[in-house]
């Protein structure tokens, strides 16, 4: 039952990574992407990660979707209808094969025995983050704060574009 | 359910990142791809997390490398948007094969 649930999370997954990589209209593309993060959320849950589940409906889903979208309202939208990929695809598409080769072998090479699987509670995690990862929890708080103010920093018009 | 699922499902949408990377011109879509990828590394390591065989003490460390990693995916993202958004106030295009200012 698991894995059925596993293999339609997988299939809307994969499929809406081909929806972003080969949509000629770029909003087709990004919500494509949601359709990857919210099949995301499920291998999640299946991975018994629930939290992070809820996590990354809402920040994908929710946040990083709707960044996107708002990026192609305010740049003008027409000039991205018709999308087409660059000359070299082909080539992009032997080297991406020759990577999936790669971790193919990789994965075959180093079987797991292991079967059963073991969540966390939410409870633990939580003491975790703010016990034994507490430093680096903050400084990806500094980060984020500071991602977020050199974006608008970057964004904000100057005064002299004003006049 | 065994780990190769996951693995091999993070090993296609990681490939699949790595084409978008490649192959398409408009920089929203290559940002795009790139969270695919971030997203093939966190199935990889819930996957992980799940079917691991570590002590007590150390079995949160997958999930709480996803949490760092979509942290910073969210930080990437704001900065690389804000990037875009200016580039096409300035330059009018956000096609990168046409974006070669830096070569100088």
């Amino acid at each position: 039952m698991t894995v059925l649930f596993f293999a339609i999370a997988a299939f809307i997954v994969i499929a809406g990574g081909i929806g972003v990589v080969a949509a000629r209209n770029i909003v087709y593309a990004a919500l494509s992407l949601l359709a990857v993060m919210v099949g995301t959320a499920g291998i999640f849950l299946i991975g018994l990660a629930e939290f992070l589940a809820l996590v990354q409906l809402l920040i994908y889903g929710g946040a990083v979707v709707i960044v996107i979208l708002f990026a192609l309202m305010l740049t003008r939208i027409q000039d991205f209808e018709f999308l087409s990929a660059n000359k070299h695809w082909p080539l992009a598409l032997i080297i991406s094969i020759c990577f999936f080769a790669l971790f193919l072998i990789s994965i075959l090479a180093n079987r797991r025995t292991i079967t059963e699987m073991s969540g966390i509670d939410i409870s633990e995690l939580g003491l975790s983050l703010f016990d034994d990862w507490a430093i680096p929890f903050e400084l990806a708080s500094l980060v984020l704060l500071i991602a977020l103010i050199g974006a608008v920093v970057v964004v904000r018009r100057d005064n002299e574009e004003n006049r | 359910m065994e780990l190769i699922y996951f693995q091999l499902l993070a090993a296609i949408l990681f490939c699949i990142g790595i084409y978008g990377v490649l192959a398409r011109k408009s920089a929203v879509l290559i940002l795009m791809s790139i969270e695919l990828m971030l997203n093939a590394v966190n199935i990889n390591l819930i996957g992980y997390a799940a079917f691991s065989s570590l002590g007590a003490a150390h079995k949160n460390l997958g999930q709480v490398l996803v949490i760092f990693i979509i942290t910073i995916a969210a930080a990437e993202l704001a900065l690389a948007m804000a990037i875009i958004l200016r580039l096409y106030r300035n330059k009018n295009n956000v096609n990168v094969d046409e974006l070669d200012i830096l070569k100088g």
